[in-house]
């Protein structure tokens, strides 16, 4: 255990190092994600404002809030996807993870989970560009805000798992990244990335709760911006929790067989 | 005795490959109609490789000699046969296996692309659990062996190819692995760095006593390393020996080449290779080389005469030319 942590702080501290390097090309990409919210943000606060001022329970402030903590949120759940692993395996970069004594999981792991710190350091001046653009309404106390912190490295452990799980498939066939797009879908309509589900139909809404989606955008979002109680935290931190005890469980279990079934290309 | 560190018995690797014709009319026809071939990378081969050895791995492209590099560093599984390694089943992929053997495939890279290959190194230390002192003194060594003092220190990517697979290899090693895999290391280097990085396995192998299996196209890798070779061909082995049994086995013949006052224009003394007025080079069956001496000697004033073997390259296409049913 000790030499696993030795080698994540190894692993995180040369991931820092090289996300400092490429520190323009993080920003491009923070930036992308800046798109992508402000304009839900500008649509549904026209909506809220059409309606008398809010929407779901959401009024325009609240939105706006919610909006600008989706970005962070975003920048938290990149993970290693089924593209990326589809070009690993036909490029046989995954030749020299496998030669050696350590879980490829915990070298994307630990290699994306380093990254964050530079990637939550490049969002703070967006951010505070966001607030004073948009003036949010958020004022989190000092619990919900630790509350917050747990939750958004835990939305990042369900969905590098999830999508390291789906990556997987590539081991089977060499076009995983079609299920990506089903995944991509599934999750804009599921997880509170395109709207708040409350925003949506209820029977989403309740597909939502009981898959991982939801618990790796809505949840964190709503931690922050107050609109849980105490008790509704604690239960999505276990349920956050759980999700990313099961997913990388189930890592555990297909890795063999997955293995079994590389053809090593590539040299 | 002793079990050596890497033994192969009847190891066989068979890929099932999709197979079609070119053109539409195909495609879509094997949208309902998939063909496969079974291809026998590997077809039952058994060898051993005893501690601190160096055999050389031989065979054209295509012939397994990858394919079995992968299986016996664990990337791979056999379909079957069986395969011991440091008293491991490489497929397996134990950690303690792992953590005791390197694989090398030339121009692939293991180091962080963006940093310096020392930060890469330290990653090294932190993956094989190398105690510091080993790590330091293991470090420093390659670093001055492979005079890589400047390099080790610019970002990866702002080395020549040269430059890289020498960290490259220096970061395989720093765990001191019992059992190399090396795959073309070599490949695409000029000749002094060919030579460097020889002379560096060569004394990684003195220091640790590691076996190293190697596969190159370049012979003066194998004449300089490996006093032992397998020759391998269409997934068969078809020699395991000695290089120098090897050339005397299937280089059927000898190269004399004399220097002399006067080279007759007319002879019979075997087939030309050269001729000037003043030498000639021929190649003669080893049974007759010393009745043509001879003759050339008693025939010309010589000044100078050398008998060679055929160069390896030209003993090894003639392995590879040899019918299989004589493998």
């Amino acid at each position: 255990m000790l030499a696993l942590a030795r080698y994540y702080v190894a692993a995180g501290k040369l991931s820092i190092q090289g996300q400092i390097q490429y520190r323009a090309s993080t920003y491009f990409y923070l930036i992308g994600f800046l798109i992508e919210p402000v304009v839900y943000l500008v649509v549904w606060r026209t909506v809220a404002e059409s309606q008398g001022g809010s929407i779901g329970g959401y009024s325009a402030e609240a939105l706006t809030a919610y909006y600008i903590v989706w970005t962070l949120v975003r920048a938290m759940n990149v993970g290693f996807d089924p593209n990326a692993w589809g070009w690993r395996i036909q490029r046989g970069r995954l030749n020299e993870m496998l030669s050696r004594p350590i879980h490829p999981f915990h070298r994307d792991f630990a290699w994306f989970g380093g990254g964050k710190f530079v990637w939550i350091l490049l969002w703070l001046p967006m951010a505070a560009g966001l607030w004073i653009a948009f003036r949010p309404q958020i004022s989190p106390t000092l619990v919900e805000g630790t509350a917050f912190f747990v939750a958004i490295w835990l939305a990042f452990a369900v969905r590098f798992a999830l999508l390291w799980a789906l990556g997987m498939i590539t081991f089977w066939t060499t076009r995983g990244s079609a299920i990506f797009e089903i995944f991509i879908a599934a999750e804009l309509l599921l997880s509170g990335r395109l709207v708040p589900l409350e925003l949506m139909p209820e029977w989403t809404q309740i597909i939502g709760a009981w898959l991982p989606f939801k618990w790796t955008f809505q949840f964190p979002i709503e931690v922050v911006i107050g609109r849980l109680t105490s008790g509704e935290v604690l239960a999505g931190l276990a349920i956050q929790t759980t999700w990313a005890a099961a997913l990388i469980a189930l890592i555990w279990v297909i890795w063999k067989p997955a293995v079994s079934k590389y053809t090593a290309v590539g040299g | 005795m002793e079990r050596p560190p890497v033994v192969v018995e009847e190891l066989t690797k068979i890929f099932k490959v999709p197979v079609r014709e070119a053109g539409l009319r195909e495609s879509v026809k094997s949208l309902f109609k998939r063909e496969h071939k079974m291809v026998h990378a590997v077809a039952g081969i058994s060898f051993e490789v005893g501690a601190g050895e160096i055999v050389g791995f031989l065979g054209p492209n295509g012939a397994g000699k990858t394919t079995t590099l992968k299986m016996l560093s664990g990337l791979l599984h056999a379909e079957s046969g069986k395969a011991d390694v440091l008293g491991h089943t490489p497929w397996q992929r134990s950690k303690e296996l792992l953590s005791q053997i390197t694989l090398v495939l030339g121009q692939r890279q293991n180091l962080a692309w963006d940093l310096p290959a020392l930060d890469s190194f330290d990653l090294n230390k932190a993956i094989y659990q190398i105690p510091t002192a080993d790590f330091e003194r293991r470090r420093d060594r390659f670093v001055e062996i492979l005079d890589i003092g400047d390099i080790v220190t610019k970002p990866v990517r702002n080395l020549s190819l040269g430059e890289r697979m020498k960290v490259e290899i220096c970061a395989a090693l720093l765990h001191g692995p019992k059992v190399l895999f090396l795959d073309e290391p070599t490949i695409g280097l000029d000749v002094t760095m060919q030579r460097r990085l020889r002379e560096f396995v060569l004394d990684y192998n003195a220091v640790e006593h590691a076996s190293v299996l190697l596969t190159s196209h370049y012979m003066a890798d194998i004449t300089a390393l490996a006093e032992r070779v397998i020759v391998i061909h269409h997934g068969k082995i078809l020699y395991d020996g000695g290089l120098k049994v090897l050339a005397e086995e299937f280089g059927g013949e000898k190269t004399i080449t004399v220097h002399a006052e006067a080279v007759p224009a007319a002879h019979d003394y075997g087939g030309v290779i050269e001729q000037t007025a003043v030498k000639l080079s021929i190649r003669v069956p080893r049974s007759d080389v010393a009745s043509t001496t001879a003759r050339l000697l008693n025939d010309m004033n010589v000044l100078d005469l050398s008998i060679e073997d055929p160069p390896i390259e030209e003993v090894i296409e003639r392995v590879f030319a040899t019918p299989k049913d004589e493998a």
